[in-house]
């Protein structure tokens, strides 16, 4: 069992002919997903390296039964690439774009909710079940078949923790990157949730960071429905504050933000939070332990 | 982005919200003939610096009198201005805003942002005006109000009358009511359409001849909808911004000078505040914050090299890339390259992690840098490497 994407994922590329379309979906059909399909207006009927390419997503769907997309158009246009794939209701929505207006977000986040569907990202490296699909930008290389369900708000800082567990032996039941931007598709909370429900994940690594308070909800959810032992990093200790946030921002999550605080939380919820990055995979090694 | 106040006020009219009159000054002699202008017997004379806190620092003088608007005016242009947001070496004031001094009944407070957590635009709002708002809403949280905007709908206009009967301006002058709530309507309007991040009204004020008037105003815009906003662009001032800061941001860098010793050159955010973190972790201090983003090319290298040892406080780099797409061995290659090219002064610790590692190693090791250029084994090794080199 696994999370999310599995081998039977049937993945659309929206945004397939640009360079990091290309790249990333060279990348993903190299390590063992099925590409279905790709669209780019315009390009309708052509085909990149075999992948057939149309017009729309309402005909790709169609066509080639696409059931996952996976976005690499840029942020001008993402939003509307992200509301063309949840109208005909894609059930699953990687969206890599790095960039996005934040108040594209808001409107583009409400309609994916409305219909049902679940977006990941966007600014995120994506989804990846070891072994049997990745859809995003992640090296395939440093993963490995397993039971440890890994969610992070950070792209390389994920890889970095993948590589501690795979090098201890530790294999991922499935890897989801939910972005760094502050409206995305999917939380911890949705991620938490999803694990825990998954027979086939163990332990749950966490990766956070500063500001808003999306670790400090996760922590409460963690207390009353997660009983898998989690292992967790805040990256942001050392951070300057103020940097990013004005006065009204910290007013709306009642002055929470902190590393300090955001790792506070966790303990108080039973996660064994490590002090820095390098420590991710032997602390699991230690809990799985015990 | 940030802006100065006075162009978020200029943003704000085009909205229909109410702001005093006034007109900014480069010299002395413009704030005195703006405040001849104006007419008012009493005219205020505010810094235009993006950090907040201004009062505090000296930066805004009530002045009765064009004598005063001269002394206040002389006093302000040119200072190094220090608020609590500016740090210690404070920001230079190169302009000031006169403006006409009002009869002041009440400050009242109203914010605008994008709330995470409801994935909405909330308004705030609170009777408790000019006053931080941060300690408002730490002591007296019942004392801020919240109103969010579904965004199929927008904000209607029961959310603003809502919001002006919840401040109880109508106990202040009922004939309020109906201006407050346009100006909470024109907030809004100036939120969405210009792509905003924060709008700050702080105070807003209800005056003794019968007006609703933005005293204060602060916007910043989200740096990821610029490209729809042209115009927008043009009220950058680069005179607020750390040039190594500026150098980085136009090159995609994304740069933040700290105070410690030990430079990070690292890709991705999160990593690099990871990296930061596991420094300090190994007792060190980091010098920035430094994300190189996915092309760690030599050129990127090279720049980065350059606008990290631009602080003179940096006495060793680290650079940390977790590649896998990325060949270690050309980033080597790009390292050993950037460092003879810039003539780097300062040892540095490289850690790469990604295909051809081994081959990295070599190049490293055939480089001739000698101690100058380290290689590290994972993150820990990395971080208690650069870390011996500065102690």
């Amino acid at each position: 069992m696994t999370v999310l994407v599995n081998s039977e994922t049937r993945v659309l590329v929206q945004g397939i002919t640009g360079s990091q379309g290309q790249l990333h979906t060279r990348g993903c059909r190299d390590y063992g997903t099925n590409i279905v399909s790709g669209v780019t207006p315009g390009k309708g009927g052509q085909d990149f390296e075999g992948v057939p390419i149309f017009n729309t997503v309402k005909q790709a769907v169609e066509a080639t039964g696409a059931n996952a997309s996976m976005i690499f158009v840029p942020p001008p246009f993402a939003t509307d690439a992200i509301i063309e794939a949840a109208a005909v209701k894609i059930p699953l929505i990687v969206a890599i774009t790095e960039g996005v207006p934040v108040q594209d977000m808001v409107r583009a986040v409400n309609y994916v909710k409305r219909q049902g569907v679940r977006l990941i990202g966007p600014n995120c490296p994506g989804v990846v079940t070891p072994g049997e699909c990745k859809i995003g930008i992640m090296p395939g290389s440093i993963h490995q078949p397993g039971k440890i369900g890994v969610v992070s708000r950070s792209g390389t800082l994920t890889y970095e923790a993948v590589g501690q567990l795979s090098g201890v032996g530790l294999g991922q039941s499935t890897c989801i990157g939910i972005g760094g931007d502050p409206v995305n598709g999917t939380n911890f909370i949705d991620c938490l949730r999803m694990f825990q429900d998954d027979p086939g994940t163990e332990a749950i690594v966490m990766i956070g960071e500063i500001g808003g308070d999306a670790e400090e909800q996760a922590a409460a959810f963690v207390k009353e429905y997660v009983t898998k032992p989690i292992v967790s990093f805040i990256a942001g200790q050392t951070a300057p504050p103020g940097r990013r946030m004005g006065h009204a921002g910290a007013i709306i999550s009642g002055g929470k933000g902190t590393a300090a605080e955001k790792m506070a939380a966790l303990q108080d919820a039973g996660i064994h939070v490590v002090p820095t990055p390098a420590d991710i995979g032997a602390k699991m090694v230690e809990v799985l332990k015990k | 982005m940030k802006i100065h106040e006075y162009q978020a006020k200029q943003i704000l009219a085009k909205y229909g919200v109410t702001i005093p009159r006034g007109k900014v000054a480069l010299t002395v002699d413009e704030a005195v003939g703006a405040a001849k202008e104006l007419g008012t017997e009493i005219c205020v004379v505010k810094a235009q610096i993006h950090a907040g806190g201004r009062g505090k620092g000296g930066g805004v003088k009530i002045s009765k009198g064009l004598e005063a608007v001269r002394t206040n005016a002389e006093q302000i242009i040119g200072m190094q201005l220090v608020t609590h947001q500016t740090g210690p070496k404070g920001q230079q004031v190169k302009r000031v805003l006169v403006e006409e001094g009002m009869d002041i009944k009440k400050e009242l407070y109203v914010s605008l942002l994008v709330d995470r957590g409801s994935q909405q635009v909330v308004m705030l709002a609170s009777t408790e005006g000019g006053m931080d708002i941060e300690q408002v809403a730490a002591n007296t949280p019942e004392k801020i109000l919240k109103v969010g905007i579904d965004p199929t709908i927008g904000m209607r206009p029961y959310h603003a009358t809502e919001l002006a009967y919840g401040l109880e301006i109508d106990k202040i002058n009922p004939k309020l009511i109906r201006p407050a709530a346009a100006l909470f309507q024109g907030l809004y309007e100036a939120f969405v359409n210009e792509d905003c991040s924060l709008v700050e009204i702080n105070p807003l004020v209800l005056t003794g001849d019968g007006r609703v008037i933005a005293l204060d105003s602060k916007i910043t815009i989200d740096d990821n909808a610029l490209f729809r906003h042209k115009d927008t662009l043009d009220l950058r001032d680069l005179d607020e911004e750390d040039p190594a800061e500026t150098e980085a941001s136009e090159n995609d860098l994304n740069y933040i000078r700290l105070d410690g010793s030990i430079g990070c050159m690292v890709n991705g955010a999160g990593l690099a505040m990871g990296t930061m973190d596991i420094i300090k972790a190994c007792g060190g201090e980091p010098a920035n914050f430094l994300d190189v983003g996915g092309g760690s090319t030599q050129e990127r290298v090279e720049l980065a090299f350059r606008l990290i040892s631009s602080d003179p406080h940096v006495n060793c780099i680290l650079i940390n890339i977790f590649g896998g797409i990325v060949r270690c061995d050309m980033v080597a290659a790009g390292v050993v390259a950037a460092i003879k090219n810039v003539d780097l002064k300062v040892p540095v610790v490289v850690r790469l992690e990604g295909t051809n590692a081994a081959e990295a190693h070599q190049i490293v090791n055939d480089s001739g840098l000698g101690s100058r250029l380290q290689m590290a084994d994972g993150l820990r090794d990395a971080a208690e490497k650069a870390v011996a080199a500065v102690a």
